[in-house]
């Protein structure tokens, strides 16, 4: 089994330092070549104009807004069930990513709100449901913050996130059940998408290059992750050892 | 209720609303923010009525948010919640009559200061029943949510603040849901029934999640 294999911390990093400048490497084309299409082969709109291009930062990163959450409840399943001891390693990684795509799309959506529909916000289901994402995000990372002991923590935080994934669903589908401003699905439909190919393909490749962004980011913040609770433990080692020490001298 | 339910349902109403309690704090707390609307909107009484219930929900929302921290903290403190942990009943059942006799010791208070506090804000009779009526189907929502998070923060010395921040984006449905269906009883063409049975609903489905993730969270927090 792959995944047990890589319970061993050293393993993993051993593994994410092969892996690492070859996902990068896929990063930096896919950014190129998503970034290229996105300006000079999708077309401008015909009433949008050049906002349009908006939509290739917007909507890849509201999808892996919500693909980063999915990362964290699955590695919160990990936590609490197969007690995988990298999957709160894995959670605690991908909070403050998925916190910063959840803002940046919010934040692209409202600039590209305020000529399109002539505010930058409006309190409609998809992104009122979004905002409370963005919440959830910043709430997990303080109680990270909060508990001083990792193993703990991740176990709380592992709870916390598992009860907020009901909120994946109602984001997904809020433009269906709510009458929204914000438009319904258009790429993942049951009927195929409708949107033209010309804008589809730079908005593919812009969503494997923000993926690809997420997985480089998560490996690396990982990492840090491991090396910094080994740092941890060598920390508290060593002021363990030296109150030993000085309780023995006390004791002569 | 078997024994061992009526006896801890008991205990926890008594500790609640004896000296040290605090459990009647919030009903205060509620009159407080009442008391602020006016003077932070304007005394327009038109004004107040449109903005009636959903000031009311705003209050109790934030009133059982304050009291949220008492539901595991005393007991931790003086370690009744690690006999509670041992006594070998189930931890599910145990934190759901335990946040019932929360409510009844800090949200029904509530609910039943509603009416009163409504006449501040110019409510008619029909909106203050709704208002009411749907405090009574929704604070307890609020209430069971807010036990995942009293049992997240309950090892915390500071945890209050945090615990807010932790429950207010699952309490947002809530509030959607009793504003709207308070709302709905005044204006005619739309329906009261239809948000205020979600609102039921979001109340058994707290019922389940609520005390089956702050045992969770409680199991973890022990060890």
């Amino acid at each position: 089994m792959a995944i047990l294999d890589l319970a061993n911390p050293t393993r993993f990093l051993a593994l994410s330092a092969r892996l690492l400048p070859w996902l990068f490497a896929a990063c930096v084309v896919a950014f190129a070549a998503g970034l290229y299409m996105t300006f000079f082969v999708a077309p401008d709109d015909y009433q949008q104009g050049a906002t349009v291009k908006i939509m290739y930062l917007h909507v890849p990163a509201a999808w892996l807004a919500m693909m980063c959450y999915s990362v964290m409840a699955v590695s919160s399943l990990g936590t609490l069930i197969w007690k995988h001891p990298l999957a709160d390693v894995s959670a605690k990684a991908a909070a403050p990513i998925g916190a910063a795509f959840t803002l940046i799309s919010l934040i692209t959506g409202s600039l590209w709100g305020k000529p399109m529909w002539g505010t930058y916000w409006v309190w409609d289901a998809r992104l009122t449901s979004v905002l409370v994402l963005f919440i959830m995000y910043l709430g997990l990372i303080a109680l990270w913050r909060t508990i001083e002991d990792p193993i703990r923590a991740g176990k709380a935080a592992a709870v916390l996130t598992l009860v907020g994934a009901i909120n994946l669903p109602i984001i997904k589908f809020s433009v269906d059940w709510w009458n929204t401003l914000h438009q319904p699905a258009s790429v993942i439909r049951m009927d195929g998408p409708t949107i033209h190919p010309t804008i589809l393909w730079p908005l593919l490749v812009m969503a494997l290059a923000f993926t690809l962004l997420f997985f480089v980011m998560h490996l690396m913040a990982m990492r840090n992750e491991i090396l910094r609770r080994r740092l941890r433990t060598m920390q508290l080692q060593a002021a363990s050892a030296r109150v030993g020490v000085a309780t023995s001298q006390a004791a002569e | 209720m078997s024994g061992w339910m009526g006896a801890l349902f008991l205990r926890e109403l008594r500790l609640s609303l004896r000296v040290g309690g605090g459990a009647l704090i919030g009903v205060l707390f509620f009159l407080a923010v009442i008391t602020v609307i006016p003077f932070g909107v304007g005394p327009d009484l038109n004004l107040l009525a449109l903005i009636g219930p959903a000031v009311l929900w705003i209050g109790a929302l934030l009133a059982t948010l304050l009291g949220l921290d008492r539901l595991f903290q005393a007991d931790r403190d003086d370690g009744s919640l690690d006999l509670m942990l041992m006594s070998g009943r189930p931890l599910e059942v145990l934190v759901l009559v335990k946040c019932l006799a929360h409510w009844a010791g800090t949200g029904l208070p509530l609910v039943l200061a509603a009416p009163v506090l409504s006449i501040f804000l110019n409510l008619e009779p029909l909106a203050i029943g709704a208002v009411a009526l749907t405090l009574l189907a929704g604070t307890p929502a609020l209430t069971l949510i807010g036990a995942i998070g009293a049992a997240l923060t309950v090892s915390l010395r500071r945890g209050g603040l945090l615990l807010a921040v932790l429950v207010v984006p699952f309490s947002i449905p809530v509030l959607i849901f009793g504003v709207s269906a308070s709302g709905a009883a005044v204006t005619e063409p739309t329906p009261f029934m239809t948000p205020f049975l979600l609102l039921c609903a979001l109340t058994l489905i707290s019922a389940v999640v609520g005390p089956v993730a702050a045992a969770m969270a409680l199991r973890f927090s022990s060890d």
